[in-house]
């Protein structure tokens, strides 16, 4: 098969989304521009036009609540926010308008939006361009949200966005934009609310969310010269999520780790342990764990960046943790500062 | 704008009984909501009649209406179902939103309704995005939005209006100037007055119009809407005064004293009064309006008896539809 980037995979989902379906169109800041979406979607203006490419003004909010009324009168709207950031201003057509319609009108009228969210962090950018806020979004009820890993992945799913129905917010992320991977032709889709096992193991799960994944296969590989068999699941869908394959695969290993590259507290990684503590308590062997980032906005300095961000050591760490730990011990030794 | 067309009787005749059904199901929502029988707020726009009549009666019914929490007129004269908006306010299934949102949420797709919502300027950019579709999907449609004076305080308002003015869109702006938002009177919001200039300035033409005029209101609707359906977006500025307060049917008066000196100036100035006024002149006898009157309050009684004669809602019921069906 092929191999693609994922930011092609990415452009060669709107083309054939565009090609095939005269109601789809995109709109955001940038995407007239070659470098402000990545390549993400190069010269898809001048393929389609710019009446079905719009790239628009400065205004988040009015544009995606323009995209919400126009889903409604019809279209397939995916409107683009480049910087996750900027999209907190277009909070209000999101969580309160199209989260909310289909309840509130009874299931008559859902709101078929894809809202992508570019998470682009690094680079000395500081706290108001780095932010991935997937949690933010996944906590509202009627809303969901993916978070692609891989090339494959990020096409399937954006066609399966567009079609489902419902708002969905599908977050990408420019630190995987070069990562390449094999990617079938045609249109096909990757189902929302399903994950996706990549490497099987014995001693403990890894769940990832997005470029958390290539660090924790990463991570897997070194483990496995140390003698630690990882299974890794690629989570791709936040909301909702697989839980009958993380579950089935905590029940084998008995050990849990979740990365995601966003904030630990009330985050996705804090829903993932919760449910797991509530559904397999029995078969987790030790406390399972979080590799996440700080309580903190994001630094600007490279020297704190590189601190501030997981990598594959973090997990390994983590990972290496549950496996000297174990329920037992935990429990008959209270902490000394307790 | 043109020379106002001198309109026919039958035709002033549908927009008295339009603006008089209007206030006796808001009257009658009144009721219910003093009796008890009525929990969720009801925002009524008793006084404002003439707008949601005028403008509407401008339109097809294909055409798409959006509102906010103020609509129940916006819904009536659009043509909504008046046993379907009584059942909504009562929390019934068999409601225009299926007892799922109350007053503040109404739906009548069938007649260009997509959802009225209490967010307030919160429609405006979707009914520019319905406008877009119109034109994408090559109907001829227009997207008239309605909103309130306050609304316009909001930045996705001014940001709504750039974008219709820049991709030419189909878009009636419609700001019912009510001259309060809440407890606050429009000098206690603005430096300046006239909230049409904030149009004209985004390049979107426009005009202030006597919101209590039916008649006026109608002629420049019909001219709005054929520019909108033609060229692109305008604005239309109507001032007018509601009579009950904010929310619920008291009259608000503790707002202050001089809302209470202009409450009896506007209520002399009755938009119902002057187009009954204006048949009589034109030679309809009492009698005639003496039927529509009958008629108005009929219905009502009818509606809100079968509304009433509807199931509740289920307890059980609560959590379906948090998403819609998939569509292809």
């Amino acid at each position: 098969m092929r191999t693609l980037t994922y930011a092609e995979a990415i452009r060669e989902a709107h083309a054939l989304l565009l090609a095939s379906d005269p109601r789809v169109f995109v709109v955001g800041q940038g995407v007239w521009s070659p470098w402000y979406v990545g390549s993400s979607m190069q010269g898809l203006d001048v393929e389609f036009g710019r009446d079905r490419i719009m790239d628009s003004p400065v205004s988040e909010n009015a544009v995606t609540g323009l995209a919400v009324g126009a889903a409604l009168a019809g279209l397939r709207p995916i409107v683009v926010h480049p910087r996750m950031d900027f999209m907190l201003l277009a909070v209000d057509p999101i969580v309160n308008q199209a989260a909310n319609w289909s309840y509130m009108f009874n299931g008559a009228l859902g709101v078929p939006v894809v809202v992508r969210a570019i998470v682009n962090r690094g680079g000395e950018q500081a706290a108001q361009h780095s932010q991935s806020l997937q949690a933010v979004f996944a906590h509202v009820p009627g809303l969901k949200v993916v978070m692609p890993a891989t090339p494959r992945d990020a096409k399937g799913l954006l066609i399966d966005a567009v079609y489902d129905g419902n708002p969905v917010v599908y977050i990408d992320d420019r630190w995987l934009y070069g990562e390449s991977g094999e990617v079938p032709e045609g249109l096909y889709r990757v189902p929302i609310g399903t994950g996706r096992r990549l490497r099987t193991g014995t001693d403990v799960t890894v769940v990832a969310t997005s470029i958390m994944v290539p660090r924790a296969l990463d991570a897997a590989e070194r483990l496995n010269r140390a003698g630690i068999s990882v299974e890794v699941i690629d989570l791709r869908s936040v909301k909702p999520w697989d839980r009958d394959l993380v579950f089935s695969s905590v029940r084998k290993t008995g050990r849990l780790v979740v990365a995601d590259a966003a904030w630990e507290g009330f985050g996705t990684a804090a829903e993932i342990l919760a449910a797991a503590a509530t559904e397999v308590l029995d078969a987790l062997q030790a406390p399972p764990r979080r590799v996440c980032l700080p309580d903190t906005p994001a630094p600007m300095s490279r020297h704190q960046e590189r601190a501030y961000y997981p990598t594959a050591e973090s997990i390994a760490a983590a990972v290496q943790a549950t496996t000297t730990t174990t329920r037992g011990a935990r429990s008959g030794a209270l902490p000394a500062d307790a | 704008m043109p020379a106002r067309v001198i309109p026919s009787v039958p035709f002033v005749e549908g927009l008295y009984a339009s603006m008089l059904r209007i206030r006796r199901v808001e009257e009658c929502i009144a009721d219910l909501v003093e009796r008890g029988e009525v929990l969720c707020p009801c925002h009524l726009c008793i006084g404002q009649e003439a707008i949601p009549a005028g403008i509407c009666a401008a339109l097809r019914r294909d055409d798409y209406v959006w509102g906010g929490h103020r609509s129940h007129g916006h819904y009536l004269a659009k043509g909504g179902d008046l046993t379907g908006l009584l059942a909504e306010i009562l929390g019934k299934p068999s409601g225009c939103s299926g007892g799922r949102g109350g007053s503040m949420h109404l739906f009548a797709p069938e007649v260009g309704i997509l959802g009225t919502v209490p967010l307030v300027a919160a429609t405006i950019p979707l009914a520019v995005g319905a406008a877009l579709a119109t034109r994408r999907l090559k109907t001829d449609r227009v997207s008239v939005s309605f909103f309130g004076d306050g609304a316009t305080e909001e930045g996705h308002y001014h940001e709504s209006v750039n974008l219709a003015a820049l991709w030419k869109l189909p878009v009636v702006f419609v700001c019912e100037n009510n001259l309060y938002a809440s407890h606050l009177s429009l000098s206690e919001r603005r430096a300046a007055e006239a909230i049409v200039d904030t149009a004209r300035a985004l390049g979107v033409p426009g005009d202030q119009v006597d919101g209590n005029d039916v008649l006026a209101v109608h002629t420049a609707a019909v001219q709005a809407v054929a520019h909108a359906r033609a060229v692109g977006p305008v604005f239309l500025e109507c001032r007018t005064f509601r009579w009950r307060g904010h929310v619920g049917p008291a009259e608000d008066l503790d707002v202050g004293v001089r809302r209470r000196a202009d409450l009896a100036g506007w209520m002399a100035n009755d938009p119902i009064a002057r187009a009954g006024a204006w048949l009589q002149a034109a030679g309809m006898d009492a009698g005639r309006l003496a039927a529509i009157e009958r008629d108005a309050r009929e219905e009502v009684r009818a509606a809100l008896a079968r509304a009433k004669a509807a199931p509740d809602a289920r307890p059980e019921d609560a959590g379906a539809h948090v998403f819609a069906a998939r569509v292809e």
